[in-house]
């Protein structure tokens, strides 16, 4: 749970912790009777840490993240987070009614945010994800990487504890979203955002976070957890990152493996 | 590839904005207006040369006398004159009022009516599972079958006509909703929960925006069986006191036996519901399209 930065130990707010994740189980009906997807996970996400869920597919890591979004309920177990969360998706999920700006405005105006203050927060907002002066672009004007900006600033928008990522980088080709890591490292930094992100790719996972957490598939358990002390700026390619991330790609291999033995 | 990312590497954090601009720039997409030309060759050209082609055949069957009889077929210029006469007796803009003010009164109906119908079939279960077949199924019934009853229980007048056009227009509309809501993407639902946008902040942010674009396909094809069934309803149940509408004119010409007068209703019919739908729906349902981006060009 240590963390390297020492930004997170002076906390945001009076929580303890941005989510906590007691005990939760998720079981679905499915052809063969209820089937377990998330099996008794304990997590805590702490004022202003970075933490990635990492697993292969089946491992139920979008389902912890609807779960914590309070999306969906547990079946069993507690969840508790700081102020109602904001999610990203893989796909962007910005109306294609609105303009980019109106977008984020609609996030503000959800919260309460009085008419004449939105314009201008939406601008900052903007300008927080460098796409100062897109304001009135359409949505389908933008490219997939300004689409994953906008959906951001939206989520900024909610000004939530936590920010909850659901693949938000998985469709964008290699060079974009290799930027929008730098971005959103300097964002989180900048904000002293808790995030809780999912991903199947470790070398993002590692990237990006402080603590990266394992899931085993099928069901979805803890396997093991990482702390992450690589300090920033940090790159993908970065030797490092590359030396946790073949450790973590080799246990993760097994977790696969176990699946295919019987 | 790979060396766009050594570069990337070697500064960071200040060239991070640059480096985005970049991508920013060669990814955004430029799309300028269709020139006129294109537009003129493309989309005006070809229906005004099909028109121009039906009238060409039209006049050879009269000249060469293929159809020799001016009682089944008028010759284009006989039509033009009875156009023409009714234009200079002032009468002609009188029957398109007649018609058209009564098919957009009954329209505007239809759609008070069958905007909230189709909102309750959509997001109401029991609602839907009860009368959304029913709705369906009355698509299909030609509304020229609702005249006779409703001469019956309304009588000889205007509230005649406009319960026929609201029988025709409403499912039509109220479908177009329900499916338009149908469609709306699971992924906005959830954007918009998370977002805080739930129940009746949901509904009017979200969903009803999202399904704009059926409720809108709805709005035009209730606007064709409006019209269709309102010419039903004047055809059939022609009455002097009613004052002379399109449909009117139609069964005056078969009852005095003029072709040429038959085929000035018949083109007038159409033209203007063409018109209207050009003039107003098509417009509408371009402008929600392409402001989605879902206007694919070409």
């Amino acid at each position: 749970m240590a963390t390297t930065l020492a930004k997170a130990a002076d906390g945001v707010g009076t929580a303890t912790h941005a989510a906590r994740i007691e005990h939760v189980s998720k079981s679905f009906a499915g052809p063969a009777g209820q089937q377990l997807v998330l099996d008794d996970i304990t997590l805590d996400v702490a004022p202003g840490e970075f933490v990635t869920l990492l697993g292969a597919s089946g491992c139920g890591k979008s389902t912890l993240l609807n779960l914590v979004a309070g999306l969906d309920r547990p079946t069993a177990g507690a969840i508790s987070t700081d102020g109602r969360p904001a999610l990203m998706f893989q796909e962007h999920a910005l109306f294609p009614w609105l303009t980019a700006g109106k977008n984020i405005e609609l996030a503000l105006k959800l919260r309460g945010v009085p008419k004449n203050e939105r314009r201008g927060r939406a601008e900052e907002l903007l300008e927080l994800v460098r796409l100062k002066g897109a304001h009135g672009k359409r949505v389908h004007e933008l490219s997939g990487g300004m689409r994953q900006r906008v959906a951001l600033a939206r989520a900024l928008a909610q000004e939530s504890k936590l920010l909850l990522m659901d693949e938000p980088f998985a469709a964008l080709d290699a060079i974009t979203r290799d930027v929008l890591h730098d971005e959103l490292t300097r964002i989180w930094r900048e904000t002293r955002l808790s995030v809780l992100f999912v991903t199947h790719n470790v070398r993002e996972a590692v990237r990006l976070a402080e603590r990266v957490v394992l899931l085993s598939s099928r069901p979805g358990r803890i396997a093991r957890e990482w702390t992450v002390g690589i300090p920033h700026p940090r790159r993908i390619e970065d030797t490092a990152v590359a030396e946790l991330s073949v450790e973590i790609t080799e246990e993760l291999r097994g977790e696969i493996r176990r699946h295919g033995q019987h | 590839m790979a060396s766009t990312e050594t570069t990337a590497k070697d500064k960071d954090g200040g060239d991070l904005a640059g480096l985005e601009a970049g991508l920013d720039a060669l990814e955004t997409v430029q799309t300028g207006r269709t020139p006129f030309r294109q537009t003129l060759t493309q989309k005006i050209l070809p229906p005004l040369v099909a028109v121009a082609l039906v009238l060409a055949v039209w006049q050879a069957l009269v000249s060469f006398k293929i159809v020799d009889d001016p009682t089944k077929l008028p010759s284009p210029g006989a039509v033009w004159h009875v156009l023409r006469e009714a234009w200079l007796q002032g009468e002609l803009l009188g029957y398109i009022w007649t018609s058209v003010s009564r098919g957009l009164l009954g329209f505007f109906f239809a759609l008070l009516i069958g905007t909230p119908l189709g909102l309750l079939v959509a997001r109401v279960k029991v609602v839907r599972a009860a009368i959304g077949p029913i709705l369906s199924g009355l698509q299909s019934l030609p509304s020229v079958a609702w005249v006779p009853p409703a001469v019956i229980w309304l009588g000889l007048n205007n509230s005649m006509m406009y319960a026929v056009i609201l029988l025709g227009a409403v499912p039509s509309i109220a479908n177009g909703l329900v499916s338009g809501v149908s469609q709306v993407p699971p992924l906005f639902l959830r954007a918009g929960r998370t977002l805080g946008a739930t129940g009746l902040k949901g509904t009017w942010h979200i969903v009803l925006p999202a399904a704009l674009p059926g409720y809108v396909a709805g709005l035009k094809q209730g606007w064709a069986f409006s019209w269709r069934s309102l010419m039903a309803a004047e055809i059939i149940a022609s009455f002097p006191d009613l004052g002379v509408g399109l449909g009117q004119l139609l069964e005056n010409g078969r009852n005095a036996s003029d072709m040429a007068m038959v085929f000035e209703a018949i083109l007038l019919i159409l033209t203007v519901g063409i018109a209207i739908d050009l003039l107003i729906f098509s417009p509408l349902e371009r402008w929600v399209l392409r402001s989605r981006g879902l206007l694919v060009k070409g």
